[in-house]
């Protein structure tokens, strides 16, 4: 294989050393400031664990119990810290095992590095024991992937993997190295990726762009901003909330973009999208300029493309040209690194205050807190609710907790009901849906901001999908906590059997173990909570816990999360109940 | 908005695996790739696809996103026909008795801008380069007669307008 070498780099003075390509891996990894790997050994990477046997004082690989446990900790580890997370395994089903989590990297723009052992290249092709072409199974869902061969490559691949996983959007890169060449020897050299000619990271800004959406928001009466993890991923926080305040304009979150602002803000009006929030859904259909600052206008968020949105300018601020017009046409692109477009947008805004059109949002707050938030949040009698559950977890951990999510009903529910004080609090499976995830997402983001509590917020169904992971919680001692909401179902699913398939539960009604005692089986503190009495001293014990904790409250079996607006309906039909 | 046939060519490293990553952009949203040629370009180590489809330009705008957006594609762009000067070629292997006993085959050669490559005892074979129509046309000639195998290539085009490619990578590498 020919691996490019035009790519402009600076050359260390580190002088040449002959150690093997296993070695070498090792030495990559520590040059990129890499010092918390998450993998699963096996036949052909045992090379590369040899050297973390020898390199284990520089960098720590934690062992989890699949490897998918893996990619998703790794996932975690990027998301909390905005680092590149790394996941290590074997060929074969230690390389396809990774594939769902290097899927959701890929659609949730999480930069993560894949190391994936492979058969001699003698052997491949030739059908050989653990011999996957995973080359050609992870194009699809790699923003780029490269087979090394020989020894002498690892350098300049694993340079440019870590420079294309963070740059730009950024995204998953798997490289895959045969045991020959782990095993061969390379004069090493490292010096990291800073270019490679046929990649533009960043397009470059153009400042007529800038004027033009400058003008057309200074004109406008009824803007609404919608923003998403790209304001997270480029560390634009700052600039945003300079952005809005001078501009005087309500802006709404995407799921990924949660927390991005401090919930209280008094602009912030909530999330979009099938379960966001009434106002911000609403009033898509009512404003005049609509701002998309990072977010992709996933179907998600849209509902129905041909009728959403359409009375408004759309202006769009995207790192990603492939976006731009991809599901919305947009009237003004803005194309580059926000924080940079936001900086230069910010002189031309005029100061303004939209306080009535602010006020039509807070109105329709107060209808859905009215017919929906209250009655979830203040139960009395019947059984607990999620909204209460998170609610009170909230409140415990002063909306400093980082909300480490599955996918599903609770999913919704911690991201509605949740108030977030700081960015990088949020942390979902969000493009790609993934049941599964939160569990070792949650030890990996415990990892990478070890200072911070970390909630993990799962339902009945997905805590089973890689309820493994808890054996990586008792050997590395991750303190997290561990909370299932528990309804007996696979809540979301049962939502839609009841509201458009007649109430046909097909396969959703779970007879679920003793998960309490499994949680003390992996010598985790544990507690089952049923009744509402029992609920906040229960929260307060979890989170005063030094160590990982998990708290199992029963929940309604059969509630429903409201707003919503039903697949193909228009945002502006979202429904009450 | 209509279908129409576009052209799209690409400019990409020479790299393993790059094949599989652009099939796959087109294989997603059930892309029919009428043609596919793959060859080196007028810079040194850089390949150029010409991939000719027949899908809407809001579609293939979308594509041409997604196309440039792989860290190994350097530009895509895409033309209509009018926009590209552009052929194909196509081999007719044929018996040789019959250039004796049908005297017409002569003339369809010499018609058609043919040329024969190459003669045998047993078999002769002819080219055409040309528009698609044009080798239609000469496959219908000469079907009558019997043809033994028959080949054409992908489009191949070059294009009205400049891509200055050179410029583009000599920025990245600034």
């Amino acid at each position: 294989m020919e691996i490019i070498t035009e790519s402009k780099q600076k050359v260390n003075n580190s002088k040449t050393v002959k150690i093997s390509g296993a070695e070498a891996v090792v030495r990559c990894l520590l040059a990129e400031g890499v010092d918390l790997i998450y993998g699963y050994p096996g036949g052909a990477i045992m090379p590369v664990y040899d050297e973390f046997f020898k390199y284990k004082k520089e960098l720590q690989h934690v062992l989890t119990r699949h490897e998918q446990g893996a990619i998703h900790a790794a996932q975690g580890y990027a998301r909390v810290s905005n680092k590149v997370g790394v996941a290590i395994a074997t060929s074969g089903p230690g390389a396809t095992n990774l594939i769902t989590g290097i899927a959701d990297a890929q659609i949730d723009s999480t930069p993560v590095v894949c190391i994936t052992g492979q058969v001699g290249s003698h052997l491949l092709g030739s059908d050989a024991f653990q011999e996957t072409d995973i080359i050609s199974i992870s194009t699809p869902v790699t923003k780029w992937n490269c087979q090394i061969t020989k020894a002498s490559e690892i350098p300049e691949v694993l340079a440019k993997a870590f420079y294309i996983a963070k740059s730009g959007r950024p995204g998953p890169v798997l490289i895959d190295i045969t045991k020959d060449a782990q095993f061969g020897e390379v004069d090493f050299v490292y010096s990291k990726c800073e270019k490679i000619r046929s990649y533009t990271p960043v397009p470059q800004m153009d400042p007529a762009k800038i004027e033009a959406a400058a003008t057309m928001i200074n004109q406008a009466k009824k803007p609404f901003i919608v923003w998403g993890q790209g304001l997270t991923i480029g560390k634009a926080e700052e600039e945003f909330k300079a952005f809005i305040e001078k501009a005087g304009i309500p802006a709404a979150s995407t799921l990924l973009g949660l927390s991005a602002l401090p919930s209280d803000h008094e602009l912030h009006t909530g999330m979009v999208g099938m379960h966001g929030n009434y106002a911000p859904n609403k009033l898509t259909n009512e404003c005049d300029v609509f701002i998309a600052i990072g977010m992709r206008f996933d179907d998600r968020v849209t509902g129905n493309l041909e009728t959403y949105a359409k009375q408004a300018k759309i202006i769009h601020f995207e790192i990603d040209p492939a976006e731009v017009d991809k599901n919305v046409k947009t009237d003004i692109a803005v194309l580059g690194n926000v924080k940079d477009t936001l900086s230069a947008i910010l002189p031309l805004i005029e100061k303004r205050d939209h306080k009535k059109w602010l006020k039509e949002f807070n109105d329709l707050y107060d209808i859905e807190y009215n017919e929906v938030i209250d009655a979830k949040i203040h139960k009395s009698s019947e059984g607990l609710t999620m909204a209460e559950t998170i609610v009170g977890i909230n409140k415990v951990t002063k909306g400093e907790a980082v909300i480490v999510s599955d996918v599903g009903q609770h999913q919704m529910v911690a991201s509605r009901y949740s108030d977030f004080k700081q960015i990088r609090s949020k942390i979902t499976s969000g493009g790609l849906g993934t049941m599964g995830f939160a569990l070792p997402a949650a030890i990996g983001a415990k990892m990478g901001a070890p200072e911070r509590e970390v909630v993990a917020i799962i339902g009945d169904g997905g805590f089973q999908m890689n309820i493994q992971e808890l054996g990586t919680v008792l050997q590395t001692k991750a303190a997290v906590k561990i909370v299932v909401l528990n309804n007996q179902f696979l809540g979301m699913v049962r939502q839609w059997q009841e509201l458009f398939f007649d109430g046909r539960y097909a396969s959703t009604e779970m007879t679920n173990p003793n998960f309490v005692m499994i949680a003390q089986g992996y010598g985790i503190k544990a507690r089952k909570v049923s009744e509402r009495k029992d609920l906040t001293a229960a929260i307060e014990e979890m989170i005063a816990s030094k160590e990982s904790y998990f708290l199992e409250v029963m929940v309604e079996m059969e509630e429903n999360v409201f707003p919503m607006i039903p697949t193909g309906s228009s945002v502006s039909d979202i429904r009450l109940k | 908005m209509k279908n129409e046939k576009y052209t799209i060519s690409i400019y990409s490293e020479n790299n393993l695996g790059l094949l599989t990553r652009i099939a796959t952009i087109f294989l997603k949203r059930h892309i029919n790739i009428e043609s596919l040629t793959v060859s080196g370009s007028e810079i040194e180590n850089v390949s150029r696809f010409i991939i000719v489809v027949d899908i809407t330009e809001e579609l293939v705008k979308k594509v041409i996103g997604q196309l440039e957006k792989q860290v190994e594609v350097i530009k895509a762009y895409y033309h209509t026909n009018e926009e590209c000067i552009y052929l194909q070629s196509a081999l007719f292997k044929i018996k040789s008795n019959l250039l004796f006993e049908e005297r017409q085959i002569q003339n369809i050669i010499k018609n058609s801008n043919a040329q024969i490559v190459t003669v045998s005892p047993e078999f002769f074979v002819i080219e055409k380069s040309g528009r698609k129509e044009e080798i239609d046309t000469l496959y219908e000639e000469l079907a009558s007669f019997g043809i033994m195998q028959f080949v054409r290539s992908g489009r191949i085009s070059v294009t009205k307008d400049e891509m200055k490619i050179s410029q583009i990578l000599r920025k990245q590498l600034n």
